[in-house]
């Protein structure tokens, strides 16, 4: 029994040794972390939940993300992810100059409605100069019109048992033997009905390129890059995203990235 | 305990508190770092400003990666990368928050941390002392020991959250003047990571200055809480 008695400089000694050995283990000891449903991980991004509701709690639902001025914008508005489209629906659009887009808007709401571009423009705008943050780490400004995305939402009258508005896009960012997957994203409604929230036309004075989002994109500037779908085709509300695509709420949430992405 | 006259008294130097959080910190740092390195080669430029320049240049500094064994994961994987990150750092935050409470009560700050009149009167001989190596191991840190883990606790620490909380788009809305204050976004993302390579630079001296004063003892009295003091010369003796 007494040998298995350490004293402390034993103790210390193994310390040490087990220590001497992490650096020689190296980094890929930790590789098991990248499997999704490694229930580690999982934990880990159940404690992450205190980023947004830490947010939540200090953010006023209509406090504004910062916005700069003229002078800021110094160039285009970096695109990324998918910025050509070549899914059948979008190029036919794209080749009579989005003439016959309509956004549709359903799923849990009074009065599901089509808008065209036309009618969209003539509504009451926003028109905003913020900064885009992208999860890689880089920024760019850029001045950004469009609809409110509330105003939508108060014209088709959202049902109580909504907590979620879900973009459908049209842009198909990977292709699996089982088919191309649509891009998709989902907020919640707080950010849903935030100002800056705003279906975005323009960009820069200027229609939307095709690269950053034409026809529509949404703007969701208390969040990362991922999270503002570009050449969205359909806005859905729902109660919960659990039966969409991969489940987790959007395409790279999908992927293990986190569905809140205010930081 | 026995003093002999070869060896010093030996004390409680570190309390339970102190030595808990010591070693969360080393914890987390580790995989802060190791993380934070896989989110940087998601886009490995630095650039001073607001933005990323794309067409104009406002980059000061880019590689192509950090290497595998730098990351964690050591694959690709900015999303797995992201979630040991952001839960560290709440590990790092709340660690810190423990710390600075318990080292209120248990008068840590007051007593070992806070500078005080001797600690002036003393620093050449403390530096000169170092630069000699002879490293006196005394119930209390000495003038370069305090501005080295005061640097750390009161500089580093509040610099890397600070930084680190302007490159969230959701704190941003709640405290815009933030990254106004460090020059813009992008430089706080540069701040954060040059905070990132002094913490590795204060871990080299850290680790050798350990090795230097007897790694034993030292680890001892972060783990144990035990340290056995140098044999007090009659000089010495006299000043007390």
């Amino acid at each position: 029994m007494s040998k298995l008695i350490l004293n402390r400089r034993k103790l210390l000694r193994a310390g040490l040794a087990t220590a001497a050995t992490l650096p020689l283990a190296g980094c890929d000891a930790f590789d098991f972390l990248t499997d999704r449903s490694n229930p580690v991980r999982e934990w880990m991004i159940s404690i992450n939940g205190l980023t947004y509701r830490a947010q939540r709690a200090l953010q006023a639902a209509d406090q504004l993300a910062p916005e700069f001025s003229q002078a800021d914008i110094r160039q285009g508005q970096k695109p990324n992810g998918s910025t050509d489209p070549d899914t059948p629906d979008y190029l036919s659009l794209k080749e009579k100059s989005f003439a016959d887009y309509r956004l549709e808007v359903d799923g849990l709401v009074e009065h599901p409605t089509r808008f065209s571009l036309d009618q969209l423009r003539n509504m009451p705008s926003r028109t905003q100069i913020t900064r885009h943050d992208c999860v890689e780490g880089w920024s760019t400004i850029a001045k950004w019109q469009g609809v409110p995305l509330r105003q939508i939402l108060d014209q088709v009258g959202v049902k109580p048992a909504a907590r979620y508005v879900m973009f459908h896009c049209y842009d198909a960012l990977s292709r699996s033997l089982s088919g191309i997957e649509l891009y998709y994203e989902s907020i919640d409604l707080i950010d849903a009905r935030h100002p800056q929230t705003i279906l975005a036309y323009a960009m820069n004075d200027a229609p939307l390129p095709v690269a950053n989002g034409a026809p529509l994109r949404v703007r969701v500037e208390r969040q990362l890059g991922y999270k503002m779908a570009k050449y969205i085709r359909r806005i859905e509300l729902i109660s919960e995203f659990s039966q969409v695509g991969g489940g987790k709420g959007g395409f790279w949430e999908d992927r293990g990235y986190e569905w809140y992405a205010g930081i | 305990m026995t003093t002999t006259a070869s060896e010093g008294r030996l004390i409680l130097r570190q309390k339970r508190a102190t030595r808990i959080t010591h070693w969360i910190w080393a914890i987390s740092l580790f995989f802060l770092i190791a993380s934070g390195l896989q989110i940087f080669n998601a886009h490995p430029a630095l650039y001073l400003g607001k933005e990323s320049g794309f067409a104009y240049d406002n980059e000061i500094f880019s590689i192509d990666a950090m290497p595998w064994w730098l990351t964690i994961p050591s694959t690709r994987d900015l999303a797995t990368g992201r979630v040991v990150h952001l839960f560290f750092a709440w590990v790092f935050v709340i660690n810190l928050f423990i710390w600075f409470i318990a080292s209120l009560i248990n008068r840590h700050l007051r007593k070992d941390l806070l500078p005080n009149r001797k600690d002036v009167q003393n620093f050449g001989q403390d530096v000169k002392d170092h630069l000699r190596l002879n490293l006196v191991h005394a119930v209390r840190y000495s003038p370069l020991q305090k501005l080295a883990y005061g640097g750390v606790l009161f500089v580093l620490f509040p610099l890397i959250i600070l930084t680190g909380l302007c490159m969230s788009p959701g704190m941003n809305a709640v405290l815009p003047w933030l990254p106004e204050l460090f020059g813009g976004r992008q430089t706080a993302r540069t701040i954060h990571f040059l905070v990132m390579a002094l913490f590795v630079l204060f871990f080299i001296v850290h680790i050798a200055m350990i090795i230097l004063a007897g790694p034993l003892n030292e680890l001892r009295s972060i783990v144990t809480g035990r340290y056995r003091l140098s044999p007090r010369t009659k000089k010495e003796a006299a000043h007390v």
